[in-house]
């Protein structure tokens, strides 16, 4: 089958609302007779259930949490961008979208990320209406920040928990239409297959969380909104449950897997501590507005700090090197997510890690308590402030910016971040790459919608930071809504879609033999077991940095991994119970094909682009030396991977991606 | 660390449950008490026993997941984080501590610490939004000042992370900083004030409904919120429920 990514025709900046012009719509009294399943309710999929059942369609809505509320983008800190324009320093749909692609390394869709630039100013305007409680300035206008990649102020934020307070929004949408019955929610249940009839989507099978219970529901069309793979790596930022299963059983239906090796390895969080960590807790890259981050210039200051002997704050100035602002003046502390990260890989790499592991280097916020406290003593008019008193007033300010996340640190780490730089290293937190879908947001699947994270189209090879909230609720709110109506404008006289037919027989009996093989399989080693091991060939050989080699070796490890997980996985439980170990073993299962097709993908794509850095594909010298090097005339395209069985025979479709509007420069922000 | 746990086992909802004790060995202080846990459970999956069923998710305080009774203290010994944040630096070698599911009536067991939390959604259903389509339409966002004053403190009451702690916490098992946080979000903002009495109204009768207890202002709740919310909410749910009825 050919890839159609179905972009309408037409200058950049009138495709969407042309487009919108054009295409079917149900009208109001028929929606009532179209359901609509959505998988996730998460920002991307909280904001689509509502939308569509605002519209009149009957949705039914999944989430494996026991609240909508809880989806994983409840963690997200730092903010939601916007072409708002609100600081008056240049910023325009245009520059935001420009940015965005940029900041992907030119590995997006054009047409899909100017429409997102388009809608992002919609966004802030819809969550101010609902009540979510942005920053505000004296004057009572809504307050900004900057992140990294940028030269604008596009940030809009609630303290450091932004993905919160914009999930609680859509979460309210959500509950005014489960009240009205529109949305029927089914809380603690996880979607466990897709059901195709006569090649379109129509329904899915679930498993009832708490009594166990294979339940079938249909719907004429299917939203997953599921999220990214990031737990691939065993430890991330991602929530423990988050999983790729919704989004890998459509890829097995039949819906094309796009750029699976694009991950987003965060440079802010907080460094592991011993083999048992569940997690890794990311501190928001907003912190890198006010921080600055750096390891000791020389060896023997390292040395000294590892064994105790010194403390950061003992280093003078000279004594540090601040190696973003040495080597990206420009951009500083807020260059972009990959580009960080593989600055502090590349110190500790060479041996200047601070802490046990060696793998941490220093966040310092010293020089913002100075700044924002001589500020202070000027606004309060304060005349001749100690430094102690300079230190006081800035902290006060940093606090009121990130204090939770200060506390946050404090708490895990057991460091008082007023008194002591912050050790931070990278860690697993984004995947880019996810479901191929065309500019309907619709996969190769007719009927079959993914938005949001578990799709692949709108941050290219690295994603900004702000923008995955953006993406979500511009998929949720502002595009599906729309796009979904052109499909189902065909649906309104096909009537409710039968669940006692073959299709639905055989997709819940392949669901019920799957669950009962793990319960009755007995192994001896445990889920976690299997999960870790997956994990660290995905972190050493597939990690932050990959070469031909390594990838081929994780290829063949991770196949004799997933060999070995189905011979003697353990188990414990029934079937027909809540058992939580079950629910794992599903997903890990999934996680065991989908890493072996990730390095599969990073192996075919020989150039360095994003978080994706190909060692054998750096430039050797010049300005640039070190740096990612991107090959545009071989690899200017999406990898759309058709399931085949076996990771290792997944077909190769390329989306070759054109660019009208952007130039295609070397990404560099020195 | 070595200690000697008491967790509460339950079959499912129409099962008796019981205290089983367990033991963990070489636990680090630098570990979550949640990690501490998964030190158990894999314990006991490799020794073929059913591991001990937990409510988790974000691991970072914020989903509101987790939701353990701690040595008779809901989310643990600590002040200001969930049980996911709780480390076990907080714990002494030897200690025996005691892990309880959330107890109310409102909150019906569901395997081992699982509890239902739907009345919380319910309460929520019955008007915690602000009744806005989805349009694109909206006026600007900046188009309505609010005082930074008024947008930090809807802010603070918005921050509740729908944990349960509270009614964990209170001995008449109420509800009320859970729903006052919600009630003084939109009280404290301009857009929410359309609404307001019918808001409160079907909110505060819904928490009845549910068989949550009354506020008789011990304040246990605010002490254990991991996420700090302040009695002042329930004084302010109260404010608006007395004039919502005055207006009638």
């Amino acid at each position: 089958m050919a890839l159609d990514s179905k972009v309408p025709k037409g200058p950049i900046k009138d495709k969407w609302t042309d487009y919108k012009n054009k295409i079917n719509l149900v009208n109001p009294a028929n929606k009532r007779h179209i359901d609509v399943i959505v998988v996730g309710t998460g920002l991307a999929g909280g904001s689509a259930a509502a939308t569509l059942a605002e519209l009149g369609y009957n949705v039914k809505a999944f989430a494996y949490q026991d609240s909508p509320r809880r989806a994983h983008s409840i963690a997200a800190q730092g903010g939601i961008n916007a072409a708002k324009n609100y600081q008056g320093d240049g910023d325009s749909t245009y520059r935001l979208f420009y940015d965005t692609v940029k900041g992907g390394d030119y590995r997006s869709r054009e047409a899909n990320v100017y429409r997102l630039a388009e809608v992002s100013a919609n966004i802030i305007d819809q969550c101010v209406a609902q009540g979510v409680p942005f920053a505000r300035d004296y004057g009572g206008l809504l307050d900004n920040r900057s992140f990294g990649g940028v030269l604008v102020s596009r940030t809009f934020y609630a303290k450091g928990q932004t993905g919160q307070q914009l999930l609680l929004g859509a979460y309210s949408a959500m509950n005014r239409q489960i009240a009205r019955g529109k949305i029927e929610m089914f809380n603690r249940h996880e979607m466990l297959d897709v059901v195709i009839v006569d090649g379109k989507a129509r329904g899915i099978i679930a498993r009832n969380l708490i009594t166990g219970e294979i339940e079938r529901h249909s719907a004429h069309a299917v939203v997953v909104g599921s999220g990214g793979y990031g737990n691939v790596y065993f430890l991330s930022t991602n929530a423990m449950g988050s999983n790729a299963t919704a989004a890998w059983k459509i890829h097995k239906k039949g819906a094309y897997f796009a750029n699976p090796c694009y991950t987003q390895i965060h440079p802010t969080c907080i460094p592991r501590s011993g083999d048992y960590q569940s997690k890794l807790t990311l501190m928001s890259e907003s912190l890198r507005n006010d921080g600055r981050i750096w390891v000791p210039k020389h060896m023997e200051d390292v040395m000294a700090i590892r064994e105790g002997r010194k403390k950061p704050t003992d280093l003078s100035e000279d004594e540090r090197d601040y190696y973003l602002e040495r080597r990206y003046p420009a951009f500083g502390n807020l260059v972009p997510r990959d580009v960080a990260s593989r600055a502090a890989k590349e110190r500790c790499d060479a041996g200047y890690g601070v802490n046990q592991t060696g793998e941490a280097v220093y966040l310092d916020f010293a020089s913002a308590f100075e700044r924002y406290g001589k500020e202070q003593a000027k606004i309060q008019n304060i005349q001749n402030p100690t430094p102690a008193k300079i230190k006081e007033l800035g902290q006060a300010i940093v606090e009121a910016k990130y204090g939770n996340l200060f506390q946050m640190y404090e708490k895990i780490i057991d460091q008082n971040p007023y008194e002591t730089p912050m050790m931070i290293y990278p860690a697993v937190h984004y995947t880019m790459g996810g479901v191929w879908v065309d500019y309907n947001l619709m996969t190769t699947i007719p009927g079959c919608y993914c938005i949001g994270e578990a799709n692949f189209s709108d941050h290219g090879a690295n994603r900004l930071g702000a923008s995955a909230l953006m993406q979500g609720l511009a998929d949720g709110y502002f595009v599906l809504p729309y796009t979904i109506g052109d499909y189902l404008a065909d649906d309104i006289r096909t009537g409710k879609i039968p669940t006692d037919t073959k299709e639905f027989d055989d997709a819940e009996k392949e669901v019920t033999e799957r669950i009962n093989f793990f319960v009755n399989n007995k192994g001896t080693k445990s889920v976690d077991y299997f999960h870790k091991k997956l994990g660290k060939v995905m972190w050493d050989k597939a990690g932050m940095s990959r070469n031909a080699q390594g990838l081929k070796e994780a290829m063949a490890e991770i196949k004799a991994i997933r060999e070995e997980f189905w011979k003697d996985v353990s188990v414990p439980g029934g079937a027909n119970e809540m058992n939580p170990e079950l629910e794992k073993a599903g997903r890990v299962a999934d996680f065991l094909e989908l890493g072996e097709l990730f390095a599969k993908d990073a192996l075919v794509r020989e150039e360095s682009c994003g978080g994706h850095f190909r060692e054998e594909s750096a430039e050797l010298d010049g300005p640039q030396k070190g740096e990612a090097k991107r090959n545009d005339e071989e690899f200017a395209f999406v990898s759309a991977w058709e399931y085949k069985g076996e990771p290792s025979e997944a077909i190769l479709h390329k989306e070759q991606l054109e660019f009208k509007d952007i130039e295609l420069k070397q990404r560099s922000y020195k | 660390m070595n200690l000697t746990l008491k967790i509460w086992r339950q079959k499912d909802s129409n099962t008796k449950g019981q205290m089983v004790d367990y033991k963990v060995t070489d636990i680090s202080e630098h570990m979550s008490f949640l990690e501490m846990m998964d030190v158990l459970n894999e314990q006991l999956v490799n020794s073929g026993e059913e591991p001990v069923a937990f409510d988790h998710d974000c691991r970072e305080g914020i989903c509101g997941m987790c939701s353990m009774y701690i040595n008779g203290e809901a989310h643990g010994p600590d002040r200001g984080v969930t049980t996911c944040q709780l480390h076990m630096r907080m714990f002494n070698d030897g200690d025996t501590i005691t892990i309880e599911p959330f107890r109310a009536a409102a909150f019906p067991v569901i395997k081992d610490l699982v509890v239902d939390r739907m009345s919380f959604e319910r309460i929520q259903q019955a008007g915690g939004y602000i009744s806005v389509n989805t349009s694109g339409n909206t006026q600007d966002a900046n188009s309505i000042p609010i005082s930074k004053h008024a947008a930090d403190e809807a802010m603070d009451a918005a921050t509740c992370i729908g944990c349960g702690a509270c009614v964990a916490s209170c001995k008449n098992s109420s509800a009320m900083l859970f729903v006052g946080a919600k009630v003084s979000q939109y009280a404290l903002l301009p857009q929410g004030q359309v609404e307001a009495a019918e808001r409160v109204q079907n909110m505060v009768a819904q928490m009845d409904l549910e068989g949550f207890g009354n506020c008789t202002n011990t304040g246990a709740c605010e002490v254990e919120c991991p996420k700090g919310i302040s009695l002042e909410n329930i004084a302010r749910m109260n404010r608006e429920y007395l004039s919502a009825n005055l207006k009638g």
